[in-house]
């Protein structure tokens, strides 16, 4: 069920840290971002950081690199790439989830707020625990399937509109900004699986080679795991892959309900 | 270790169109589902004879139900066209996000010009329910 409001543990002191710009900065800009210590015992507040952008590079996660570099060392979050092809900096910025290497700061009015990845447990400021995230993901065997023997001669073979059937939604990097984006989700992340974990179901149902269609089907009717999808379109919103988790879903709802017949 | 905290969400999450929507459509239907008992009442009524159709119709007919009968009205208007663009996600049409926030302003659109031209005919030419 829809709790909107959050735990007792979870609600978000105000009277965080406030870190000034150094005197001279030329342009500054200000960034409210949450921090959990998992070492003490108080709830997350929101630090208020001053980052002089005439000495930073234009992304968010560009400011984030240079506040933990030089103003303060215990901020924590993930990334790896910088370029938009790992998934690690997903978080939510300005109210909206996106990877903080590809979000620019110029493109935000106004302070930047920067939040984990909604409704997840947090390991420690901006890391959310993707634990069951990753599970789900798993669960729907995300490995091609097949019941027949492989040509002798080689691989198995798809024509190339079957391969361009499955090249967008292989383009997905387990971010979980969509999931994570999504109210249904919210609500029932622990029945629901989530946009991402159903676009790559998705995307192996349709793969021409893979042998288990029915299975896969099979696995997802049900009221929850798929069905709690109400075409919410945040998902498809949020990608930063421009990618579409909510057509991925209608079409597999499309694929259950004309196997009926 | 304590319990991991809940990171925030509907408190921080942007209210974007796509939201607005789903969540305009659910209340708009609770509120229909309860406008339909309303209805059930009404109908009862007029079977009930003379004096229950009159007790009815003075009750619906009165500002607060009138306003009341306004609301369903901009309600239904909104369900109706919002029903329509999720059949045709059904049929996996206007998926594309440029489409979806098209298909969103018209549906506002179309709802608010039905409702203006539904709630002229019921309110002012007469012809609704109230006496």
């Amino acid at each position: 069920m829809a709790n909107f409001r959050l735990p007792a543990n979870s609600r978000i002191r105000r009277d965080g840290k406030v870190f000034k710009a150094p005197a001279g900065a030329k342009k500054v800009r200000t960034f409210r971002i949450y921090r959990f210590d998992p070492d003490s015992a108080e709830n997350p507040r929101l630090d208020t950081y001053e980052v002089d952008m005439g000495s930073c590079g234009p992304m968010v996660l560009d400011a984030l690199i240079k506040i933990k570099n030089e103003v303060d060392s215990t901020l924590t979050f993930r990334r790896s790439c910088r370029e938009g092809i790992c998934g690690s900096c997903a978080m939510n910025i300005d109210g909206l989830n996106t990877l903080a290497c590809t979000r620019a700061c110029d493109d935000i009015s106004g302070d930047v707020a920067i939040y984990p990845l909604p409704h997840m447990p947090v390991v420690k400021d901006l890391v959310p625990d993707l634990t069951q995230f990753y599970a789900q993901y798993a669960s729907i065997k995300p490995w091609l399937q097949t019941h027949t023997p492989a040509p002798a001669d080689g691989e198995r073979l798809q024509s190339k509109a079957d391969q361009e059937k499955i090249d967008r939604p292989s383009a997905c990097i387990l971010c979980a900004c969509c999931s994570t984006s999504c109210p249904s989700y919210w609500w029932n992340s622990d029945r629901y699986l989530g946009p991402a974990a159903l676009l790559a179901a998705y995307r192996w149902i349709i793969d021409s080679r893979d042998e288990a269609t029915g299975e896969r089907l099979d696995a997802l009717e049900d009221p929850f795991k798929l069905y709690r999808c109400h075409t919410i379109m945040n998902c498809t919103e949020a990608c930063p892959k421009d990618l579409n988790p909510a057509k991925a879903i209608a079409e597999i709802k499309k694929l259950l309900a004309e196997r009926k017949n | 270790m304590r319990p991991r905290p809940l990171s925030p969400h509907v408190s921080v999450y942007r209210f974007q169109y796509t939201m607005i929507g789903s969540f305009t459509h659910r209340m708009t239907g609770i509120g229909l589902a309860f406008g339909l008992i309303v209805l059930a009442w009404w109908l009862a009524a007029a079977a009930g004879g003379a004096a229950a159709y009159g007790d009815a119709s003075a009750i619906l007919g009165s500002v607060p139900g009138k306003v009341l009968l306004a609301l369903w009205l901009l309600a239904f208007c909104y369900h109706l066209f919002n029903g329509i663009r999720h059949l045709a996600w059904d049929r996996i049409f206007g998926f594309e996000k440029r489409e979806a926030r098209r298909s969103f302003r018209v549906v506002i659109l179309a709802a608010l010009v039905l409702f203006v031209a539904l709630a002229w005919f019921l309110f002012f030419r007469g012809t609704g329910v109230a006496p």
